[in-house]
């Protein structure tokens, strides 16, 4: 329909906007002028996301399977929610440790070991393959689609033609091509690829506007109404389900791996940890991207389920593949330059999925697989290695490219899009545990990482690659209906005769399962190194690292400042490395020239700005070549780990002894605050004891001086005065006697005699003793007993006291007639003693403070001889030394009942 | 009960006030100073007292501190906020013997300030000069 000179000239017209862009933006960043320096350029990069098969490929699948081509973007928009949290830590570690790919990530967090490196290259290559492949397939089948239609049939099959001749080839070609002119222009592969960013974001915002152009035209132009879609589609049976979700465990279960390995995708394929994490300019940024990624998902999927509905009822019966539905639908039609818009929008699509992939991969290539290598190449040791770097990254791109191109001819025909593209997402899923648990969990070890990928890729290669080997004819078909040597339980699909699941599910299914088990166990059983220990404090502590451990002198070896520079040399180039030593030398206010032996700072820094361009394992390896003795490693590390450990440990005692000393002066604050309280009760009770006494003695002194002054009294007022003076003398006497017990039971010096006695003999011996002032005072006193004994264990005496100094009481606050009942009932394990008067009652608010030492109730109607304030506060400590409780029930008026409660046994005091 | 023994006579008598709740402490004081031939009455708190003194306002009063109801304290104050009092005399009988009660109560406007137990002829004494001046 369109010439292939029209489509060849745009194709390559557009390309060169691209480069455009690319160059312009590295100049821009060359001349300190970022033009990606914000989070819509940021955003629109992370959309690189969406590749040809989300262009073509989403309607693909939802004309088959409805809004099944949705987890896809589900997943995505529900970690961009978290994305503040998750990936701004990895941003910071990797921008602290200079992390120059998702491969060099995880061998830096499992102890800078080269084997997880590789093996992640490995995986990475194997899973991106098939990914590469769909992008060569779905520009070349467009770009036939587009150049022969409506002679579809023509479009070639590639088995039938020679490779010479297949589009895909060139495709291919032109791409590699591309991509190696945009990436691998410096050496160091943590500098920012601002070019590149730009013209990826560029190409995000074409493909969103190509897609959406063929939107509005199919829902607005081709139906009138967005409606009619769906009610023509609704009319024809096989098409309503499109619109509906199948219900049954297999598609729960495949709407759920399918949205956690497009989580796991979004982060882990090579081209999103780039432009998600390496190419990161400002971690602020996260914060924007957090939603407008999920908008820009939202934007490019608006107009999926109609544009298939469209394409399904006008193709209706023929054979044109639902993959190419966006071009085909305009074609239909006649809107030549909307298809030819639709072409770039996917020719977008794809150049910017291969561009990153690539470009990722190289480095991961060069720096985790080819430079370990070289470096134990003797004949290599001195050679400038910087130009041999970028041309092994350009090769790689060129290599990775025609392996994705052979998948595409050999195996790739077989599957749809959407197939080829999970088949990926399935491989960089094994990334997911070692890294999640890695980031967040210091025990993940080495080992059990190492272990968890290989089992984990193991069975995604049995479960997914091998069957597509089958499908393609390479192997016996058989290998899948029958399985492996005809076990049942080893079918690909079916592993251990689980038939629930689809094959992508199945897969994701045994491979995470297996991988996380692995990791998780091998962690827990076995032992870490230093250097794990080391680097996993690192990263999972990124954001509370001191400065001391952030620069922390891993190096205490000694080195030659002219070795380590020729490092420098060999891998940068000379014009990188003087740049690099001049930066160093400002920073530090230095002069290296005049420097011979290398501090550890400076060997840091030369191993950091090596990480930048092989990655942290192999300058490692690099490093340890210069620094004297070869093994400067373990020991050292040991030693600097110790030396840490041991500031680390000596910070943890200061802490403990400061907070235990703050605990002490607490103690003593507290314990002086109470010493002072102590003494002001000391004080204010020799005061009140001392006022106590000085009342009687006041009586006295005064009496006896009267009655010496006047000899001549006569006889009755003379005996007034004497009686007086007999009552005042014996006051004073229970005063010190009462006082003396009082401090006696205090301080505790108290001889407690505990026996079995019975209380109703206590009792009935109590009232006996006060039966004399019951006489003179004409009170009624009445008991109510038990019969029977009631054996407690008690100081006879002491309760005794109590006994007589209630009724005593009782009997002298009575009123006229005065008449106290005492009674005693037994309670099991408890007795209860009641003295009940009938007196004018103690107001509610003096009920409890009677029992304070030094306090009285004054009686001002009767005028009788106050007591010394020292009776109830003396029973309330004796009956408390018994484990027992006293108080007092009254109502004001009528009459008091002191209540004692004892228990019967004593445990030992 | 009027004493007057030794013939000790005025055309007016000096009026005493005694304010204690010892009853016994009040009895003492009673039979002393009535011997000494003053007109003699009492009170057991400060309300009492207060009741008593606005009925006829004594020339003097002995007066404890520690009383219910209304304290020594608080009566001296209430007395020396009166002006037609202002030339009653206080004096602070009380067992309260520390320098810091002592100057409240003469900050608080008492005359004299004796401790318990006293010496009965050193307190008629003191009274009989502070009357006399």
């Amino acid at each position: 329909m369109l010439s292939e000179w029209v489509i060849l000239v745009t194709s390559f017209g557009y390309l060169g906007i691209l480069f455009g862009i690319a160059y312009l933006g590295d100049k821009r960043a060359d001349a300190g002028n970022s033009i990606i320096s914000n989070p819509y350029i940021y955003a629109l990069s992370i959309a690189v996301y969406c590749t040809t098969w989300t262009f073509y490929g989403s309607v693909g699948r939802a004309a088959v399977s409805g809004v099944g081509f949705l987890p896809i973007y589900l997943g995505p928009t529900l970690i961009a929610a978290v994305w503040w949290f998750l990936l701004r830590k990895i941003i910071r570690i990797s921008k602290t440790f200079r992390i120059t790919s998702i491969a060099d990530f995880l061998a830096s967090r499992f102890g800078k070991s080269a084997f997880i490196g590789g093996l992640v290259t490995v995986i990475a290559i194997a899973g991106i393959i098939p990914y590469i492949s769909l992008q060569l397939k779905a520009v070349s089948s467009t770009f036939n689609v587009l150049h022969l239609y409506p002679a579809l049939e023509r479009v070639p099959k590639s088995v039938e033609i020679t490779i010479w001749s297949d589009t895909a080839l060139y495709v291919a070609i032109i791409m590699a091509l591309f991509s190696i002119l945009f990436g691998t222009r410096h050496i160091d592969a943590t500098e920012r690829h601002e070019g590149m960013v730009a013209a990826i974001a560029f190409e995000s915002l074409v493909k969103l506007l190509a897609f959406l152009a063929v939107g509005f035209y199919v829902v607005f132009v081709l139906f009138e109404k967005p409606g009619d879609i769906f009610s023509l589609a609704a009319d024809s049976a096989p098409m309503s389900m499109l619109t509906h979700m199948k219900t049954s465990l297999e598609s729960y279960s495949s709407w759920f791996v399918l949205t956690l390995i497009s989580v796991f995708a979004v982060m882990f394929l090579p081209r999103q940890f780039q432009v998600l994490v390496v190419e990161n300019v400002n971690e602020e940024h996260v914060k924007k991207a957090s939603w407008l990624f999920p908008l820009y998902l939202f934007a490019i999927n608006l107009f999926v389920v109609p544009i298939a509905l469209a394409g399904k009822i006008t193709f209706f019966g023929s054979s044109v593949d639902a993959d190419i539905f966006v071009l085909t639908l305009p074609l239909t039609y006649g809107e030549k330059f909307l298809a030819l818009f639709v072409y770039i929008g996917g020719l977008s699509a794809a150049t910017g999925m291969v561009i990153v992939e690539t470009i990722a991969l190289s480095t991961m290539v060069s720096n985790d697989l080819v430079v370990p290598v070289l470096l134990r190449i003797k004949a290599l040791q001195h050679e400038n290695l910087s130009s041999l770097l970028l041309n092994t990254r350009r090769l790689s791109i060129l290599l990775v490219l025609l392996l994705g191109y052979l998948y595409f001819r050999f195996i790739g025909e077989a599957y749809a899009l959407v197939s080829i593209g999970l088949i990926s997402f399935a491989a960089v899923a094994q990334f997911a545990p070692p890294f999640l648990l890695g980031l967040f969990w210091k025990g993940a070890s080495r080992r059990g990482a190492a272990w968890g990928l290989s089992i984990g890729f193991a069975i995604w290669m049995y479960t997914l690659i091998f069957p597509s080997l089958a499908i393609a004819g390479w192997i016996p078909i058989s290998f899948i209906d029958e399985g492996l040597f005809g076990i049942p339980a080893l079918r690909p699909y079916h592993l251990f005769n689980i038939e629930v699941f689809d094959p992508i599910t199945h897969s994701v299914v045994w491979s995470l399962l297996a991988n996380t088990g692995i990791l998780v166990i091998m962690s827990l059983t076995g032992q870490q190194s230093v250097q794990e220990k080391i680097q996993a404090k690192l990263f999972v502590d990124v954001f509370k690292q001191s400065p001391m451990l952030r620069g922390s002198p891993v190096w205490g070896g000694t080195a030659r400042v002219s070795d380590l520079t020729g490092l420098l040399v060999r891998l940068l180039g000379q014009e990188n490395c003087n740049r690099a030593l001049e930066r160093y030398e400002r920073r530090h206010g230095i002069s290296l020239s005049s420097i011979k032996e290398a501090d550890a700072g400076f060997v840091e820094f030369v191993e950091r700005e090596l990480s930048g361009a092989i990655g942290a394992a192999s300058a490692r390896v690099m490093i340890s070549t210069v620094v004297e003795g070869e093994d400067v490693s373990i020991d050292t590390l040991m030693r600097v780990l110790d030396e840490t450990s041991q500031v680390i440990e000596y910070s943890h005692r200061l802490e403990e002894k400061s907070r235990e000393l703050e605990t002490a002066t607490q103690e003593l604050k507290r314990t002086n605050e109470r010493l002072k309280e102590l003494d002001r009760l000391k004080d204010e009770f020799i005061s009140t004891v001392s006022h106590e006494l000085r009342t009687p003695l006041t009586s006295i002194r005064a009496f006896s001086e009267i009655l010496c002054d006047d000899i001549d009294m006569d006889r009755e007022k003379r005996r007034e005065l004497l009686n007086i003076l007999v009552t005042e003398t014996e006051r004073l006497t229970r005063l010190v006697n009462e006082i003396l017990d009082f401090t006696k039971l205090e301080s505790g010096t108290y001889s407690w005699a505990f026996e079995e006695v019975d209380l109703v003999k206590v009792i009935r011996e109590s009232l006996r003793s006060s039966g004399q002032l019951a006489q003179s005072t004409s009170a009624q006193v009445s008991e109510q007993l038990p019969r029977k004994a009631v054996m407690i264990v008690a100081d006879r005496d002491r309760i005794m006291q109590v006994i007589i100094n209630l009724v005593t009481n009782a009997i002298k606050y009575s009123g006229e007639n005065p008449k106290v009942e005492i009674r005693l009932h037994d309670e099991g394990p408890h007795v209860r003693i009641e003295v009940a008067d009938n007196g004018p009652g103690i107001p509610h608010e003096e009920q409890e403070r009677i029992f304070e030492k030094f306090h009285q109730i004054t009686d001002r109607r009767t005028g009788k001889p106050h007591g010394t304030g020292l009776g109830l506060s003396i029973c309330k400590r004796i009956v408390e030394y018994h484990r027992g409780r006293i108080f007092v029930q009254s109502s004001p008026g009528h009459g008091a009942t002191f209540i004692v409660i004892l228990p019967k046994k004593q445990v030992a005091p | 009960m009027i004493f007057s023994k030794r013939g000790y006579s005025r055309v007016e008598r000096n009026k005493i006030l005694i304010i204690d709740d010892e009853p016994q402490i009040v009895r003492a004081l009673e039979l002393l100073m009535q011997r000494e031939g003053f007109e003699v009455r009492s009170a057991s708190d400060g309300i009492e007292a207060l009741s008593s003194i606005e009925d006829a306002a004594p020339d003097l009063i002995l007066l404890d501190l520690m009383m219910p109801r209304m304290d020594g304290f608080e009566l001296c104050q209430k007395i020396r906020s009166n002006p037609a009092w202002k030339n009653m005399i206080i004096v602070i009988l009380t067992a309260k013997g520390r320098d810091i009660e002592r100057e409240k109560g003469m900050a608080l406007g008492a005359d004299h300030y004796v401790t318990k137990p006293f010496s009965t002829r050193e307190v008629v004494q003191l009274i009989k000069s502070a009357l006399e001046h």
